[in-house]
């Protein structure tokens, strides 16, 4: 007998060594009119070429989106409507392999440019100045390049998502609404704004997830630039914390706004989507989550008391001190958290790196969801087989299938509720639903403030 | 430290205590392992296996295979897990019984005392003496061996040949068919599983797994084995004389109790190893749950063997009460099932006949529709419910448990079937369809 299988001595599917499965011809052609786009917007951001009109926007940006669909049409066109997930961990692009660092590596270096080094991006933002000026009415400049961009990215993968989880109606209305708030709320609505000389403002943002909006300085601009339209936003911004947000999240979890509306979570359940599995499943790192997405809402509300308190006080005792850590703040959370790391970091450690661990929109949700809501994912009786799927697909790293062995209704306060533990698994024993109450959901759910005070102590 | 890490704690093992030793490391040991640990905390408990270290998902063997998930994710605890529980793994086969020293032997040379003794060894695939059953290539489905074997197999191999339609049937060939080779299924039913499924249920999972380019032979038998003089595998020969010619068997024409192991003992066995409701068999101090373990009188006329992950999870939590001191019996409940043939998931509650079954006495109510849903209504001859069936739709299983053991009527069931809905939301409910057609049916 043989109990020296590489199998288990190395504890990794070493032995699953599935043959080069071969790109179909038109998956390579795709690739191949994806990667001319790069080079040419490559190009183009290096010799910085003075020519006017839409050429060079596409140039660039039309071979890359033919492509990409080009290669997803080719993956998905003619086959059986099913979540097809063969070979996902044993691509090197999808686990770590060479390829992926150097992805991440790319991400991570376009990030770090477009904070710290914007003069380097001058040739590709060019590029968009008619496209900016049709809907903006002014010049591009990086952050217009980086919302495209963006959008852009959300749309093409939005249509890969279509396809894949083409058989799952929850999957499809999800990332519809997802893609539809990233184009209209977060690109044109903003674009268009300014246009008409308005504030700049992002609806579908709010504080603390974007905690300018409620600092006295943005607060005073809107309020006296904007007029009836500032003081709208102003209100909005605050009404959408502090009214809108429990009353939705109440009925339907946090997922309403982390996998239906946020444009983070939308970046990372489209572009994000193949490195899903990658979250970290162990319990020392939802230990490690729990201290750092609860400290970053911590100081998102420090720093907005301590900006507040200083405007109250003329600026005179605290005025240097504020303004550092309002922008330390900006720094370190708004591009390094959320940028660099949070998006930079897909191919590496999965899509939701920002949500899980420092996004404070999702702390506070979170809270919510855990203790003041509806919203629940229920386990069908005694019907799971502990195959794992569950656990594996799920990019808040949650181990779905403690629970779900066990019987018990996943209650997780970082659950945004993409729904894919449910697609995946194969004895169809998991449900994303709202009950009838917020205190039937776990033990000690009717007593959600003497749970809060317990969590903190495990 | 950091104020994430868990601290490691004292160990509360009593040496003076008795000592629970658990051969499979399966679902059923596993769980009666989790279960005496929560009734004594003082024990010490020691699970072995060959097969592998650590307890893994056997049903998920197949989504290792196809890449869906990497052998880590397989494992439903963190490997501190039993360490944390103080229950101690060998990864080692175990050779041989010894019931008056009460020790085994290990092939290592070593040999573990106990004072209580669980088999919970499992199955191993069914071979019927086929000839060339021995070749190569020929192989079952059930342990992390057997995957092994198939991975170091599947190279050589063009077309394979899978004899047996069941559910492990259907798992491999999805298996293989992932991995671009053609797969050939052999059938001894006029319709896939119908010796479980009814025919329209059976006639559905067939056209569904044609659908995925299986080429399906029904009402076909395996004569033999073809081989060359390397003893590999080149193709089968079927009792109608047709050859298929192939480089891979699989055998999935059912599991039997694997008792190997205590076939030299005096533990009495048939099939499987001879328990009663308790689990106790006929050696004082020595168990067996599982698939390994035949009933001695079944309650009310169910299976002598049971052979499900859902089973085996029950009876390990039951023999777990038991060794641990307490009253206690087995009693099944409601039975239940699911599975997943190809993207057709299907699942069962209660009893529902074969299509080889005599159920003259019993109403059938069977509804389709043209994206291959399925949902089937079993009662008894005073409309209320026996069993049902689902393809496509998911069904609650509290519901259905509740509504089977209180023997609800038809009538009751249509009023209240948008309860028993587990489908994700958005999807479109096919209740109105259903309720619509059986009251119509109900009333004839």
């Amino acid at each position: 007998m043989n109990s020296s299988l590489p199998i288990i001595g190395q504890g990794s599917v070493s032995t699953v060594s599935h043959e080069q499965v071969s790109l179909s011809k038109s998956q390579r052609a795709g690739l191949a009119l994806a990667g001319l786009g790069f080079v040419a917007g490559v190009s183009v951001g290096i010799f910085q070429p003075k020519i006017e009109g839409w050429a060079p926007l596409l140039l660039v940006f039309l071979p890359i989106t033919l492509g990409s669909l080009l290669y997803i049409w080719s993956t998905y066109a003619g086959t059986i409507p099913q979540i097809m997930n063969d070979g996902i961990v044993t691509r090197s692009i999808q686990n770590r392999g060479r390829i992926a660092y150097v992805l991440g590596v790319m991400i991570t270096a376009f990030y770090c440019t477009l904070y710290w080094r914007p003069e380097y991006l001058v040739g590709l933002y060019s590029t968009l100045n008619p496209l900016s000026q049709l809907l903006n009415g002014g010049a591009a400049d990086q952050w217009f390049m980086y919302g495209f961009m963006y959008t852009l990215a959300m749309l093409i993968m939005g249509v890969r998502m279509y396809f894949r989880y083409r058989d799952n109606a929850y999957q499809k209305a999800r990332t519809f609404s997802v893609v539809f708030f990233q184009v209209a709320f977060a690109f044109l609505l903003p674009s268009l704004l300014k246009k008409l000389n308005q504030p700049e403002f992002y609806f579908t943002y709010f504080w603390p997830l974007k905690p300018e909006y409620l600092f006295p300085d943005s607060v005073h601009t809107l309020i006296q630039n904007g007029e009836a339209v500032g003081v709208f936003m102003v209100t909005w911004g605050a009404a959408s914390f502090f009214i809108l947000t429990p009353i939705l999240t109440y009925r339907f979890g946090k997922r309403w706004y982390c996998s239906w509306v946020c444009g983070c979570g939308g970046l990372a359940e489209t572009l994000g989507d193949p490195w899903r599995h990658l979250s970290d499943k162990s319990n020392d790192t939802w230990r490690l989550e729990r201290w750092s997405v609860h400290l970053t809402l911590l100081l998102v509300t420090l720093v907005t008391c301590l900006v507040w308190i200083n405007s109250w006080l003329g600026g005179e005792l605290l005025g240097a001190f504020s303004n550092a850590a309002s922008r330390w703040y900006g720094f370190f959370v708004g591009a390094v958290l959320s940028g660099v790391v949070g998006v930079g970091f897909y191919p590496l450690m999965g899509s939701r790196v920002w949500c899980r661990f420092f996004c404070p929109m999702a702390a506070a949700l979170g809270l919510w969801q855990r203790f003041f809501s509806r919203f629940r994912i229920t386990t069908n009786g005694g019907q799971c087989i502990s195959c794992g799927n569950c656990s594996t697909y799920c990019e808040m790293g949650i181990d779905v299938r403690s629970y779900a062995q066990r019987g018990e209704n996943i209650v997780r306060a970082s659950c945004v509720g993409c729904g894919v533990c449910s697609a995946v698994c194969p004895r169809g024993v998991l449900k994303l639903e709202s009950g009838p109450t917020s205190k039937d959901r776990f033990e000690g759910a009717a007593h959600p403030i003497r749970e809060f005070i317990k969590s903190l102590k495990t | 430290m950091w104020p994430f890490q868990r601290k490691r704690r004292r160990s509360r093992i009593d040496p003076d205590h008795p000592h629970v030793l658990i051969i499979g490391n399966g679902i059923t040991g596993i769980t009666a392992a989790l279960q005496i640990r929560k009734n004594q905390p003082t024990w010490k408990i020691t699970i072995i296996s060959g097969e592998s270290q650590y307890f893994y998902s056997r049903p998920a063997l197949m989504y290792l295979f196809m890449g869906h998930m990497r052998w880590t994710d397989l494992k439903p605890y963190a490997d501190d897990k039993w360490s944390q529980q103080e229950i101690e793994l060998i990864h080692k086969w175990v050779l041989s019984i010894n019931l008056e020293q009460k020790n085994v032997a290990l092939d290592d040379g070593r040999t573990v005392r106990f004072d209580k003794l669980l088999l919970a060894t499992g199955s191993q695939p069914n071979r019927f003496g086929w000839p060339g059953q021995s070749l190569r290539q020929v192989q079952g489905l059930y342990s992390l061996q057997d995957l092994e074997n198939l991975e170091t197999t599947l190279p050589s191999v063009q077309k394979a040949v899978i004899v047996g339609g069941g559910l492990i049937g259907v798992e491999l060939a999805e298996m293989l068919h992932s991995r671009n080779k053609h797969v050939v299924i052999l059938c001894r039913e006029q319709h896939y599983w119908d010796n479980v499924l009814p025919t329209e249920e059976a006639q559905l999972v067939t056209k569904v797994i044609r659908k995925h380019g299986i080429d399906v032979r029904l009402s076909s038998e395996l004569q033999r084995i073809r081989g060359d003089t390397n003893n590999n595998v080149t193709g089968v020969q079927l009792t109608d004389s047709e050859e298929i010619d192939c480089q891979f068997v699989g055998l999935t024409a059912g599991v039997s109790p694997n008792i190997d192991l205590i076939k030299p003992t005096n533990i009495a066995y048939e099939r499987g190893i001879l328990v009663d409701n308790s689990f106790r068999s006929s050696v004082k101090n020595v168990f067996a749950a599982g698939d390994c373990a035949e009933f001695l009188q079944p309650e009310n006329g169910e299976l002598k063997i049971e052979q499900l992950w859902y089973t085996g999870k029950q009876q390990g939590e039951v023999v777990g009460d038991v060794i641990s001191g307490k009253q206690r019996s087995y009693h099944r409940g409601i039975w239940f099932n699911s599975a997943k043939f190809f993207d057709l998931e299907y699942q069962t509650y209660g009893r529902v006949p074969s299509s080889q079954a005599n159920h003259a006495d019993l109403r059938h109510y069977w509804w389709t529709d043209q994206k291959r849903r399925g949902l089937r209504i079993v009662c008894d001859s005073k409309n209320n419910v026996v069993g049902m069936n689902s393809l496509g739709i998911r069904h609650r299983h509290q519901i259905w448990n509740g509504w089977l053991e209180e023997k609800k009527s038809i009538d009751y069931i249509l009023e209240n079937l948008k309860k028993a809905e587990f489908d994700p939301e958005f999807y479109s409910s096919c209740s109105p369809d259903i309720i619509a057609q059986f009251r119509r049916e109900s009333t004839q």
